[in-house]
């Protein structure tokens, strides 16, 4: 009796510190979130009282209207959702059909060629960034451009320019191929049999199933179109095409002592990542589990 | 047999169709500029003018660039400081949220969130949270009684800023592919170690650690390919600054290739950033000795 009451003790002790570690760390974690989120909604006032206001005596909204009218914030945003966008629709539907021909066809290439699109994925971005701007100048018929790629801009200052070297990354074939890998063949030489097409076998058989992945793919391409900073700085000078990431990074070097709006701006820069990933965590946590114990 | 032959021939022919859109956007987009870069460092390609064929000159000119090089030292000063600490802070997170008690999976959410902000938003929040006066961090170091230093404008802590910056954004997705490696330790070896009398610390030696090594393999590889190419934080955060103590080398090739427009000689570098990547990445293969490669 004696033990097992010691023995308790000493788990629900453990399990105590447990918890004060977790949230310790939470807090930790999170604190930089709420901080920001205090800043921007503060009056100017309390952002600079010292010792710290953990919470706002004033609430105020001044800020975000701040964050939107002193620069076009809502058509960088807007700008982001279109390339974010087209950059998940393109990768699921280039990807998924690659992903299936290198899982499903039998071809001769098909090794040797999916073998080299995985090792592009060892190449730094940094490599092909600029010979990348000198193809997207000379791309024929592109931007006032002739056939021999001559006296126009191309692809460059244009969305196609960050949109197609993304379109169907590597990661998007191979990602989508081990999907198409554990489901059976079966289904496939049956429709044959029965006379139907093959890229309706694809597209209403294959497709359908592999919903999951699909849901996972579209997060880890909207994350990373929604969160691209370098390249769309490169293609992009236009300011009306500017996205939201230039647009922040700007508005922080422009407005270095207006921390309310620019906490503001952070903020809504975040949150249609937050939204999706509360949405979809399920697939989300799944999905990294997955590309990185089969990957 | 020959309508074998012909289902197969078929099945090819669907194949490449299915296969053509990606391998046409892989070729534009990485094969050409990958030769392309090559070619271009070999040149003085500056987009203005013709480009003429400089033989080795721009990789002698690196030679003797010493911002270059202070380029190279503070990265690999940043790496050295990040990737241990990376890879030891998400397995003790994942090994201490790999029980699965109550509120576990609220933690591990709560730990993931970081990970979802961009490298520009989260940087525009640690520079609020890094003010000298006002900031978080050093409001909270001051009820300890400790002076903050002005994180962003010294030189020996401008680094160490980045460092938790990046810290902070990136160990919760480790802990998440840790996690899963963890799930992938039998029970049964535990077990017979416990029967053995192994306490907490021989087994984590024993059994846990050299059973994550592919985990860890994966993780580290990440993890050093990412920290050599850092850019977003650094330009964000401290701009290359103080002294540029935080310029990187992609830093530097963007600045080289984009703002001074000598591309032929920015391409030199770019190469010789890939070369040091594919060198660290090679002895992080042979250190920890990984058998089975991760794809």
């Amino acid at each position: 009796m004696g033990v097992t009451g010691g023995s308790a003790l000493k788990q629900g002790l453990y399990k105590l510190i447990f918890y004060i570690v977790c949230i310790l760390i939470a807090v930790v974690m999170f604190l930089p979130f709420y901080w920001s989120l205090l800043t921007s909604l503060k009056p100017d006032d309390e952002i600079f009282a010292m010792p710290i206001q953990w919470f706002p005596k004033h609430l105020t909204f001044e800020h975000y209207r701040k964050a939107f009218s002193t620069v076009p914030f809502a058509l960088f945003f807007w700008n982001s959702l279109v390339l974010a966008v087209s950059g998940v629709l393109a990768n699921l539907f280039f990807g998924s059909l690659s992903g299936y021909a290198f899982a499903k066809l039998r071809f001769r290439l098909n090794k040797p060629v999916f073998r080299v699109l995985l090792a592009a994925m060892m190449i730094p971005g940094i490599v092909t960034m600029i010979p990348t701007v000198y193809v997207m100048r000379h791309i024929p018929f592109a931007g006032g451009n002739d056939l021999f790629g001559g006296g126009g801009n191309g692809l460059m200052n244009s969305f196609w320019g960050i949109i197609l070297p993304g379109a169907s990354g590597s990661f998007a074939v191979f990602f989508m191929r081990q999907f198409f890998l554990t489901l059976p063949s079966d289904m496939l030489e049956m429709a044959r049999i029965e006379g139907c097409g093959e890229f309706k076998i694809f597209w209403r058989i294959y497709l359908p199933l592999t919903r999951p992945a699909l849901a996972t793919l579209s997060i880890f391409t909207f994350q990373a179109g929604w969160n691209s900073f370098l390249w769309p700085m490169i293609v992009l000078n236009d300011p009306d095409k500017a996205t939201i990431q230039m647009g922040l990074q700007a508005f922080s070097y422009n407005f270095q002592t207006d921390y309310g709006p620019m906490m503001a701006g952070a903020l809504v820069a975040i949150l249609p990542i937050l939204v999706l990933f509360l949405a979809l965590q399920r697939y989300f946590v799944q999905g990294i589990a997955f590309s990185g114990i089969k990957g | 047999m020959a309508s074998m032959r012909k289902v197969e021939r078929h099945e090819a022919r669907t194949a490449y169709v299915f296969i053509t859109p990606t391998v046409l956007l892989f070729t534009v987009f990485t094969v050409i500029p990958v030769v392309m870069a090559l070619y271009l460092s070999f040149t003085n390609y500056d987009v203005l003018s013709q480009n003429d064929w400089v033989g080795l000159d721009n990789y002698r000119r690196l030679m003797e660039d010493s911002l270059l090089w202070k380029t190279f030292k503070n990265v690999f000063f940043y790496s050295i400081i990040f990737v241990p600490l990376n890879i030891v802070i998400s397995l003790l997170l994942s090994m201490l949220l790999s029980r699965a008690w109550r509120g576990v999976k609220l933690f591990r959410t709560f730990y993931y969130l970081p990970t979802l902000t961009s490298a520009v938003a989260a940087a525009t929040v640690w520079i609020w949270l890094l003010h000298p006066e006002f900031g978080l961090v050093n409001g909270l170091l001051s009820y300890v009684g400790i002076t903050g230093p002005a994180w962003l404008s010294e030189t020996s802590t401008a680094m160490l800023s980045i460092v938790m910056l990046t810290l902070w954004q990136s160990v919760g997705s480790n802990m998440i592919i840790y996690l899963a490696g963890l799930q992938g330790v039998p029970d049964y070896l535990y077990e017979s170690a416990r029967l053995d009398g192994a306490n907490k610390w021989a087994s984590f030696r024993y059994i846990t650690w050299p059973q994550l090594r592919p985990t860890t393999f994966l993780v580290s590889t990440m993890a050093i390919i990412g920290a050599l190419q850092l850019f977003d934080q650094a330009f964000v955060l401290t701009q290359g600054g103080p002294a540029n103590v935080t310029k990187t080398p992609v830093y530097l090739i963007y600045q080289q290739g984009f703002n001074q427009l000598q591309m032929g000689y920015a391409s030199a570098q770019a190469f010789v950033l890939a070369v040091a990547i594919l060198i660290f990445s090679l002895i992080n293969m042979r250190v920890s000795k990984a058998e089975e490669s991760i794809i």
